[in-house]
Formats: structure tokens, C-alpha cells, sequence
């Protein structure tokens, strides 16, 4: 029999379930299963983004499927709506999405505004998640780091508030680390980074900023090497954690300020 | 033969009082993690042995890839 796990220390709580890690993983761009799989476990997530598409008709039923890699009694599975350009289609497959996953609630909205930037649609992102937080879903919602959008999806029920750090695949970074800090000072509910992470300082700097936790996927799967990637993310993730727990030092034009002695100069 | 559209494309089945098991089946997709919609409904898993299938329905059959 295992020994059950210890309370995770300084958890994550989202909509009432608590998790040890603060760094999500979407499984998308890697170069086959087992990679996705090495890189997942290495990042230390336990929750997972995955896209509901259609499944192959007449493709061998023995070929190796996503589930088989990270089972879903090993990860939470969180469906997302990548590819849903209105609050109808993002609405419809996640309710897919809570069939598939024997009525699992916990899900990911993202409305897309523009194929090419993947800019997100706050207007439509708005109307789906009202409609879906009615129908008892939890929503995790990808948004702009407008602050007036925050709070309005935070009001009208959002488990999670996810503004993009910069695009969608981009690994730009945090392009406006002001924003991030209004959305994080106003919000009740957790706010995680989701989208435009590059690299490891991305994630610590979302953190030391006050995020709950960091959302990625291209950042890691398209590193040179995906799992050193991802164990650089995990340890990125809890450093810039304790950070902020430790709470930094101010910051002054200068100082004047030496860490040594002025008194017994060698004369 | 029982003309329908499977995930966009005509599909047929030989007998004409299929059900979404007896497709699911047909496909080797059962016991796999899927989600089904027939014209716009989703069909819970419980009715999949109880749901006929007519000529013209339009039917989505889902599964989770990897995304991000």
C-alpha cells in the first residue's frame, strides 16, 4: 500500500481542489508521446492542457493514443477550446469536452480573435463563460491583460483568470508586467500566466509579479532540449514562488547603500 | 445501407438499424475515450446501445489530443 502524500505546502487552489504544482503543461507541438510524456513529468505538472479535436475514423486502433502517455488518473486533464473563434463553438466543445471526461468540470475557455496572432476575443470570451458557468463548469479563462476584462470575468463566476503574457506561441515574455500587476492586485481568484513564456525567467519573473501559477506549452516543447526545458521551468516556478514569499527588497535609483562595513577603513 | 456523415465524411452502414454502439464498433472505437454528437446533440455513453441511427444524421465523434 503507498504512504499518502504529505498536504502540499503552499498549495494552489483552484475552484476548490488544491494542487502541489503551480506550473500547468499543455501537450501540444512535441515531437511524439513518449517526448510529451518525459517533458510533462520533468516539468513536475499535474495539470495538463489538452485540445478536443476529431478523432481519426479508420486510423489503427492499436496506434498509441495521448491517454495511454499521461493517463488521466495520473494527470488532470483540462480541456481546452484552441481553434473556437465564437462562444457557440467554444461553448459546444467543452461540453464535448465534460462527456469525454466523465463530467469533469474543470476546463480551459479561450475565444480566438485572429488566426494569425491568436489574439483573443474578450467580447465572445465573456458570453461563453457566462453561459458555461451556468451550466456548472469551472472555468479557467485566457483572456488579454485588460483589467476591466479581468474583473468582469472574475464577477460573473471565473474559477481562474489566465491573461497572456504576450501571444500564443510567441515566447515574447511579460510585454506589460503593469497590467499583470493590476489584474493580480484586484483579483480574489488565482491569476496565471497563459501564453508568450519563453524561457525559464519568464515564469520566475510571473511569479515573483504575484501569479498563482504558470501556464505553457511552446516554451517547453520547442526548446532545443524539451525536458532540461521543462525541469529549468519547474525550478523557474518555485523559485520565483519562494520569491515572492520571501518578499523582495525595494528597489532605488541608488543607494548609497554598501553591504559592507563604512567603519575600520584600512587607513 | 444506412446513408450518414461521420466527422464530415459519408459513412454507410450495412445494417440498417445501427446504433451509435454498432458504429462505434464498426470504427474500433469501443472501450476508447471518446465523446459523440448526433445533429448537434451530444449522446451520453449510457444511451449508446439505445440510440438508432437514420439515414442523413450527422454524427461528431471526439477524442482529447494533445494541445496547448
Amino acid at each position: 500500500m503507498n504512504a499518502p502524500h504529505p498536504p502540499p505546502v503552499d498549495p494552489l487552489q483552484i475552484g476548490g481542489r488544491v494542487y502541489r504544482s503551480r506550473l500547468l503543461v499543455g501537450t501540444g507541438k512535441y515531437r511524439d508521446f513518449a517526448q510529451t510524456r518525459e517533458a510533462v513529468v520533468a516539468s513536475g505538472a499535474e495539470i495538463v492542457t489538452v485540445a478536443i479535436r476529431r478523432t481519426n475514423i479508420g486510423q489503427d486502433s492499436t496506434a498509441p493514443s495521448l491517454l495511454d502517455a499521461l493517463p488521466p488518473t495520473e494527470f488532470t486533464y483540462l480541456p481546452n477550446t484552441a481553434g473556437c473563434y465564437s462562444a457557440d463553438d467554444a461553448i459546444r466543445t467543452l461540453r464535448l469536452a465534460r462527456e469525454l471526461l466523465d463530467g469533469h468540470t474543470l476546463v480551459k475557455l479561450e475565444v480566438l480573435g485572429d488566426p494569425q496572432t491568436l489574439f483573443p476575443n474578450v467580447r465572445e470570451t465573456l458570453k461563453a463563460a457566462e453561459v458555461l458557468i451556468k451550466d456548472g463548469f469551472e472555468v479557467m479563462v485566457y483572456t488579454s491583460d485588460d483589467p476591466i476584462i479581468a474583473r468582469e470575468l472574475e464577477e460573473i463566476g471565473c474559477v481562474a483568470i489566465m491573461p497572456l503574457a504576450s501571444l500564443i506561441g510567441s515566447g515574447m515574455g511579460i510585454l506589460n508586467p503593469w497590467n499583470l500587476k493590476l489584474i493580480i492586485a484586484e483579483a480574489r481568484v488565482p491569476v496565471l500566466v497563459d501564453a508568450g513564456v519563453g524561457t525559464a525567467s519568464d515564469a520566475a519573473i510571473a511569479m515573483e509579479l504575484g501569479c498563482a501559477g504558470v501556464l505553457m506549452n511552446t516554451a517547453i516543447a520547442l526548446a532545443q532540449e524539451p525536458v532540461r526545458m521543462a525541469r529549468a521551468m519547474r525550478l523557474a516556478v518555485e523559485a520565483g514562488r519562494e520569491a515572492f514569499l520571501a518578499g523582495r527588497m525595494p528597489r532605488k535609483l541608488y543607494a548609497a547603500s554598501p553591504s559592507s562595513p563604512t567603519s575600520g577603513l584600512i587607513g | 445501407m444506412l446513408s450518414i456523415v461521420v466527422n464530415g465524411a459519408p459513412h454507410f452502414c450495412r445494417d440498417e438499424r445501427s446504433t451509435v454502439a454498432d458504429l462505434l464498433r464498426e470504427l474500433a472505437l469501443t472501450g476508447k475515450r471518446v465523446a459523440v454528437e448526433m445533429n448537434g446533440e451530444i449522446v451520453p455513453r449510457s444511451r449508446y446501445e439505445a440510440s438508432p441511427l437514420a439515414a442523413g444524421d450527422k454524427l461528431e465523434i471526439i477524442a482529447a489530443v494533445g494541445g496547448g
